[in-house]
């Protein structure tokens, strides 16, 4: 099927993710083939995905890890808080 | 080092294995635990301390409240860890808790009201066109690492609205499937797509032009733009 611009745009996280029906799939790739302009769009969402899976962009606070396993550390040594096997 | 966009989806990919291996490990942890080694506790939440953290953050939305936050998902994590099942992942139960301490934080901060998922959200339905890209070129790794496209990719997804915001840090950071994303959530999967398919959307649209402008632009290489 010959599909327009805007039913690609409509498709493109689900074509990121993998999970469109092979014949849309293909049927985006046709389209993507000859359409620089939908191809710009779903390059620079895979930028941003790409961007937003690395470590640096969303950075834990300076020591939180540490703070956190304080606090658990305490957390376990008052029995009381101790969970058991029902 | 930054990944390709491909490299980082089949490793999410590739987890299949590797997940299988952690729920075991998860499990017997947990059992462990259960049983009385308690100190296992730290272990057992280590590689889930980011997941907790960013859950949280898309709630409260700042470090000091998150971070507050984080722990204390943690600890009611560690008291109720009888109450673990095992018919989900564990990731999935922490991330409900984390969830439900997110929301209650917020509440009592009453900074904001928090938009009800199950409601039907106005503009829902509405398509979002993304930003139409002239003079793009694919962006070489390099100009990825620029450090103002982190920083202006952190404030778009802060400033998406909450239900958006949510579901993206779900599934884009955290790595729920959407069927995990629908359970911790309480929503259908159909709304996880929809909600992820326009937060994406949104953050294209909000960040392209700077994306572009780490590209050199090919003159004339654009044509008339279909929606004009």
């Amino acid at each position: 099927m010959e599909l327009n611009c805007k039913h690609v745009w409509a498709h493109i996280s689900e074509y990121i993710d993998d999970t469109v029906p092979a014949e849309l799939r293909a049927d985006i790739e046709r389209h993507l083939e000859h359409c620089e302009i939908c191809s710009a769009i779903l390059d620079s969402t895979r930028n941003i995905l790409v961007l937003t899976a690395d470590d640096r962009t969303f950075e834990l606070p300076v020591g939180f890890s540490e703070r956190l396993h304080e606090r658990l550390t305490r957390e376990l040594a008052d029995e009381a808080n101790a969970p058991t096997m029902k | 080092m930054l990944g390709t966009f491909a490299s980082v989806r089949q490793g999410i990919v590739k987890s299949g294995e590797a997940k299988a291996t952690a729920e075991r490990d998860d499990a017997s942890l947990i059992a462990r635990i259960l049983a009385g080694e308690k100190e296992l506790f730290h272990e057992l939440i280590r590689p889930y301390e980011r997941m907790v953290y960013m859950t949280v953050f898309a709630i409260v939305r700042n470090e000091t409240d998150a971070e507050d936050c984080a722990q204390d998902a943690m600890v009611n994590a560690y008291r109720h860890l009888s109450k673990f099942r095992g018919d989900s992942r564990f990731k999935t139960w922490l991330t409900t808790i984390a969830l439900n301490e997110g929301r209650q934080r917020l509440r009592r901060l009453k900074r904001s009201k928090e938009d009800s998922l199950d409601e039907p959200v106005q503009g829902d339905e509405q398509e979002i066109a993304p930003a139409p890209l002239t003079d793009w070129r694919e962006i070489p790794s390099e100009a990825l690492e620029r450090k103002e496209l982190r920083e202006a990719l952190r404030t778009a997804v802060a400033e998406l609205p909450g239900i958006y915001r949510q579901i993206f840090t779900l599934r884009d950071l955290d790595e729920l499937n959407v069927a995990e994303t629908a359970a911790a959530l309480g929503v259908n999967e159909n709304i996880v797509k929809v909600r992820l398919h326009r937060a994406r959307m949104m953050l294209q649209k909000r960040l392209a032009p700077l994306l572009k402008t780490t590209a050199p632009a090919r003159k004339g290489f654009w044509g008339r733009m279909p929606w004009s």
